[in-house]
């Protein structure tokens, strides 16, 4: 066996076990009901194990998602026919699986693209159940959908392992514990639920944008993610709420960036200096479509107006031909819908444009309960620069490097600091 | 509602199995069973295999199959709840054994 073959092999299962591990938790889940979700994971396991082995002494087979589907399949029905369901549960498809009349056609079924879709569509909002914390939600999304491992979700978060293993088990034993079925809300209650959906899709996205990794910046496997779960959420027509695409529209724009975003060495391009050809015009072509198809309904969400100073940003010629009133207009708007310092933040950057660093300055030195923010004292440090004050920026640069963990961040600052050296 | 069982003959089960046309006859029945259930008259129901044995008389003599004419084996039974013995008849009228030239078997469960 060569062991080029083997690692080979290794990375097939590595690639599907991201992309079918999740689906295949969400479908048995749904199959065997939320208390059995355990059980669940340990048949994908097991499904995974059992291609590792088959496939090392052969090959990978042609369609290797169907032959861990059809794997898996005959797992389940084994089980069934054993009774070896560990927590009885009724739910909608409980008596399906009762009658061998029905057992086989009813599991088949539910590895239909269509269900497969809806389960996951189910587990998303299960994972986003409005009683549990932001953070839970994420690492539970990350693990039972996204297929990461707790190690991975740890790494992702800056996090050591025992408290994310701990998080996820209280997590998943808390929705246990409230009797949850994984069915999709009502169309009463979607409108609130999918709120904390998105919502969790959105810090997703940002976690993975401005990625707290001390060596990854961007991590663009999280943004993927939170791409391709708020995609379904857009392609089910009980979900595909105006603020789901415009969320996906924002996501679309922001990501369109990433090839022009860092050097070859890793380091932070700022926008101002960023190649516009290496932006991704089908991103952002699919930003503009989503942006378009989301403007129904009589509800201006966050994520329009995001959207909206995204496209500004994307649709610009040059960065000096960005129509800087405009985003300043959104930011407003943005600002009287849902205060936020961030964002009031960035909007300071934008009246840097509009109106001048010395009014940038002083609208910034009003936020100043953001002073222990890495992101404010940057902020700072770069209008103080821009407006000719070397010694005042190199000040807020040096502050802004003892606040941030990214190492990127921490060289581009020091960059930062260096040319003010020069300057001054 | 009563209880009332439906006996199935002379189902095909030559089918092999895993072929299209197995999985077509397969997908008719779940979906008859789908309907009961979502109408609320499914109980419980299995299709039976062809082998078996027969225990009979005083001596519980054993003999290998139920040695009946192959259109005549019971090939499967469902319980159903219905409001008596027609709507029972009605119900069973989209059994998929019909397409193959079979017969359902409407008896009631006997109170005793």
């Amino acid at each position: 066996m060569e062991n080029a073959e083997h690692i080979e092999i290794n990375q097939t299962v590595d690639h599907l076990f991201r992309h079918e591990a999740g689906k295949m938790v969400a479908v048995l889940t749904r199959l065997f009901g939320f208390p059995n979700m355990e059980q669940a994971e340990d048949i994908v396991q097991d499904t995974i194990l059992r291609a590792l082995e088959s496939w090392r002494f052969g090959k990978v087979p042609p369609n290797p998602r169907a032959w861990l589907y059809v794997t898996a399949k005959n797992k389940v029905v084994d089980i069934i026919r054993r009774q070896q369901v560990r927590h009885k549960v009724e739910n909608e498809v409980s008596f399906l699986l009762q009658s061998e009349y029905t057992l086989v056609p009813a599991v088949n079924e539910m590895f239909t693209e269509d269900e497969i879709k809806d389960s996951q569509l189910r587990m998303m909002f299960a994972c986003c159940h409005p009683s549990l914390s932001a953070e839970s939600q994420i690492s539970l999304i990350l693990n039972t959908l996204c297929g990461l491992n707790v190690h991975e979700i740890a790494d992702a978060f800056l996090s050591n392992d025992e408290t994310i293993q701990k998080r996820i088990y209280r997590t998943k034993e808390k929705l246990r514990n409230e009797q949850f079925s994984l069915v999709l809300p009502s169309p009463e209650s979607m409108p609130m639920r999918i709120e904390t959906v998105l919502k969790a899709l959105y810090l997703l996205f940002n976690e993975g944008y401005h990625s707290s990794h001390p060596e990854k910046l961007i991590r663009e496997d999280l943004c993927e993610e939170a791409m391709r779960l708020t995609l379904l959420l857009t392609e089910n027509r009980k979900t595909d709420q105006p603020h789901a695409r415009a969320l996906l529209s924002l996501m679309c724009y922001q990501s369109s960036r990433f090839n022009a975003r860092l050097d070859e060495k890793g380091s932070i391009i700022l926008l101002k200096d960023q190649d516009r050809n290496k932006w991704n015009r089908f991103l952002i072509e699919k930003g503009n479509e989503y942006l378009c198809h989301a403007a129904s309904g009589d509800i201006m969400h966050e994520y329009h107006l995001e959207a909206a100073i995204a496209s500004v940003y994307a649709n610009a010629p040059s960065y000096a031909d960005t129509e800087w009133k405009k985003i300043l207009e959104l930011y407003n708007l943005l600002l009287s819908i849902n205060y936020n310092p961030i964002v009031a933040l960035n909007r300071c950057l934008v009246i840097g444009e509009t109106e001048g660093y010395d009014a940038a300055i002083r609208e910034l030195e009003k936020l100043n309960a953001l002073e222990n923010n890495y992101q404010y004292n940057a902020a700072m440090g770069e209008m103080h620069f821009r407006n000719g004050n070397p010694a005042d920026a190199k000040r807020f640069f040096s502050v802004a490097i003892g606040l941030t963990s990214s190492g990127a961040e921490q060289e581009l600052l020091m960059n930062k600091i260096s040319r003010c050296e020069i300057t001054e | 509602m009563e209880k009332f069982i439906y006996l199935f003959r002379g189902r095909d089960n030559d089918l092999q199995p895993n072929s299209p046309e197995a999985q077509a006859e397969m997908k008719k029945w779940f979906n008859w069973i789908d309907a009961l259930n979502k109408s609320g008259n499914y109980v419980a129901g299995d299709p039976l295999a062809k082998n078996g044995k027969t225990v009979s008389g005083k001596k519980k003599a054993i003999t290998d199959g139920p040695f009946v004419e192959a259109k005549e084996i019971v090939g499967g039974y469902l319980i159903v709840n219905a409001k008596d013995i027609n709507d029972a008849v009605e119900l069973s009228k989209d059994c998929p054994v019909f397409d193959t030239d079979g017969k359902v078997e409407v008896r009631p469960i006997q109170k005793m």
